[in-house]
């Protein structure tokens, strides 16, 4: 693939990238969190009906110190282009770890730009990406609405 | 460790053959005149114009004036249907109407949507059945008095499935022998020939085509040169206005190092196209062969009436996308036709004509070989292409998809 320029972040902003950045390229060669989970606290899938793209997530919540659930383990499964692989992958990433009062608000824009922004067309992949987090941890949450 | 370099996407753009560049050299500083100039300088280099519109003449079977040189197939095809349909839009009391195929190149379709817009021409689409094919039994029910123009690209460049043109020209010549009886008009013949030209022969008359299009960038002359053919008598009015170049056909300085250069490109194409495509075909038998060794991968497009250089599968569990960068990160460049890959997110036209649901097209990838593929590379790309597909498999494994 040809080499994409280091371009200045306000002129990735303004100008319409083409090319997939070097985080993208990265997530997609080798993926982070990757596969199934045994006995996972919650799943939520996720299509998008225009492109094509489905993600899977599975969450393994825990209870921190506090007494508060988070994100003990996060494990995906991507069908779709270069874009929705890396857009979940770095997810899982971004949220592994975190509170679910936290994670719930990780926005698209955050994850697109976590990985040094989208080509304009695959911006979607992000919105995926947030939308299949926000759907699993509200199955956790309505399942186990009593805690 | 070197990557691989491996080119595999013909049917896009093919890289310009030594050959045509030596061939093109003159035309730069030498013989860089203005063939409309009547100074000796103007005069050689008409020579030469004329020398290569008759090489494109009789690589066609066609006349010297018969041959338009346009800029490339999108604005030859361009020129073909709105000078027709403008033409006859002025002359005639009925739409005019227009019979293709839902699978023409974008160029062909966004032309004549574009004329229905502005109300010049109504489109009939033939159907293709899941190989992409026409029948020529829907014809009949296709065919009214005000048909004008049947336009159907020889073979498609996604999945390589070549029509019956010669059947159609003839059951055209027949239909047309009919309606002068009936005092109907005359239904011209359009086709699409740029993925034909560098493997089948075009004879204009024995295939009954009026007009037909093609660029020099499929087969291995420059990009930004293409060509009309236009038959004596065939009515159209000019779409690029200006001089007189090109017999009042389209105006504009002839590209004449380019001309050259696609003449230059026929030539080798003819002499070489007996050898050529037969090792071409047996290289894409192979690779078909490696391809469908991996479970779930299907090929599409038709198996007898398919051309020697494009291979088009379906893989399932994939996305195109992915396997297009995963094997570029081998070092094999390939196509796909997943909406993924489209710039409007629209699966290819093609695969959801032939019937392919969308969810289908999402593992679409298009293989085309050319005059540099070697043996080597397909056998490389059959090693490389399972792995390659497992690990994108086992990425979306548990995905269930309806």
């Amino acid at each position: 693939m040809a080499g994409v320029a280091s371009y200045d972040r306000r002129v990735i902003l303004r100008r319409e990238i083409k090319m997939y950045s070097k985080k993208v390229l990265d997530h997609f060669r080798q993926p982070r969190n990757m596969g199934k989970m045994r006995d996972p606290s919650a799943v939520a899938q996720e299509g998008n009906p225009v492109c094509g793209d489905v993600m899977r997530i599975y969450l393994k919540i825990g209870k921190n110190k506090e007494g508060k659930d988070y994100i003990k383990d996060i494990k995906f499964q991507t069908l779709g282009c270069a874009a929705a692989i890396a857009t979940s992958s770095i997810m899982t990433e971004m949220v592994k770890g975190k509170l679910l009062d936290e994670a719930v608000k990780v926005s698209n824009q955050a994850i697109a730009e976590a990985l040094d922004g989208l080509p304009p067309v695959k911006m979607h992949c992000s919105v995926l990406a947030q939308q299949v987090l926000q759907k699993a941890i509200k199955n956790y949450q309505s399942k186990n609405s009593h805690r | 460790m070197n990557k691989p370099k491996i080119y595999l996407d013909y049917a896009a753009t093919t890289p310009v053959d030594p050959r045509v560049i030596k061939a093109m050299a003159p035309f730069w500083q030498e013989k860089f005149a203005n063939p409309s100039s009547l100074h000796f300088f103007g005069q050689e280099a008409k020579q030469a114009l004329d020398q290569a519109r008759s090489k494109v003449a009789q690589f066609l079977g066609a006349k010297f004036e018969e041959i338009v040189f346009t800029s490339c197939a999108t604005e030859s095809i361009n020129l073909a249907h709105k000078g027709l349909l403008e033409n006859f839009y002025l002359r005639m009391k009925e739409k005019p109407r227009v019979i293709t195929t839902p699978i023409e190149h974008k160029a062909v379709l966004a032309t004549l949507e574009h004329l229905q817009k502005l109300g010049w021409a109504k489109i009939d689409y033939l159907k293709v059945d899941q190989t992409g094919l026409v029948s020529l039994s829907d014809f009949d029910s296709l065919i009214k008095p005000e048909t004008v123009l049947v336009s159907i690209g020889f073979v498609n460049n996604e999945v390589g499935t070549v029509q019956p043109i010669k059947k159609i020209g003839n059951w055209l010549k027949l239909a047309n022998e009919k309606r002068k009886k009936q005092g109907w008009a005359k239904i011209y013949f359009h086709s699409d020939v740029t993925q034909a030209v560098g493997h089948f022969k075009i004879n204009v008359d024995k295939l009954n085509l009026d007009l037909a299009s093609f660029s020099g960038h499929k087969f291995y002359a420059p990009k930004g040169i293409g060509v009309l053919y236009l038959r004596s008598g065939v009515p159209i009015t000019r779409q690029q206005d200006g001089g007189s170049q090109e017999n009042h056909q389209r105006a504009g300085t002839e590209n004449l190092s380019f001309i050259v250069g696609l003449a230059k490109a026929l030539v080798i194409v003819e002499k070489e196209r007996s050898q050529e495509t037969k090792r071409i075909r047996n290289l894409s038998k192979r690779l078909i062969k490696g391809l469908l060794k991996v479970p779930g991968v299907h090929l599409i497009g038709n198996c007898q009436e398919r051309a020697p250089h494009i291979v088009s599968i379906l893989v399932d569990g994939v996305e195109g996308e992915s396997v297009l960068l995963a094997l570029s990160d081998l070092g094999i460049a390939v196509s796909s036709g997943s909406a993924c890959t489209s710039g409007e997110l629209k699966p290819s036209h093609v695969l959801l004509a032939m019937g392919i649901s969308p969810s289908k097209a999402h593992g679409s990838i298009r293989f085309s070989l050319g005059r540099w593929t070697m043996r080597k590379e397909i056998d490389y790309l059959i090693k490389v292409f399972p792995g390659a597909i497992e690990k994108l498999r086992r990425i979306g494994k548990g995905i269930n998809k309806n």
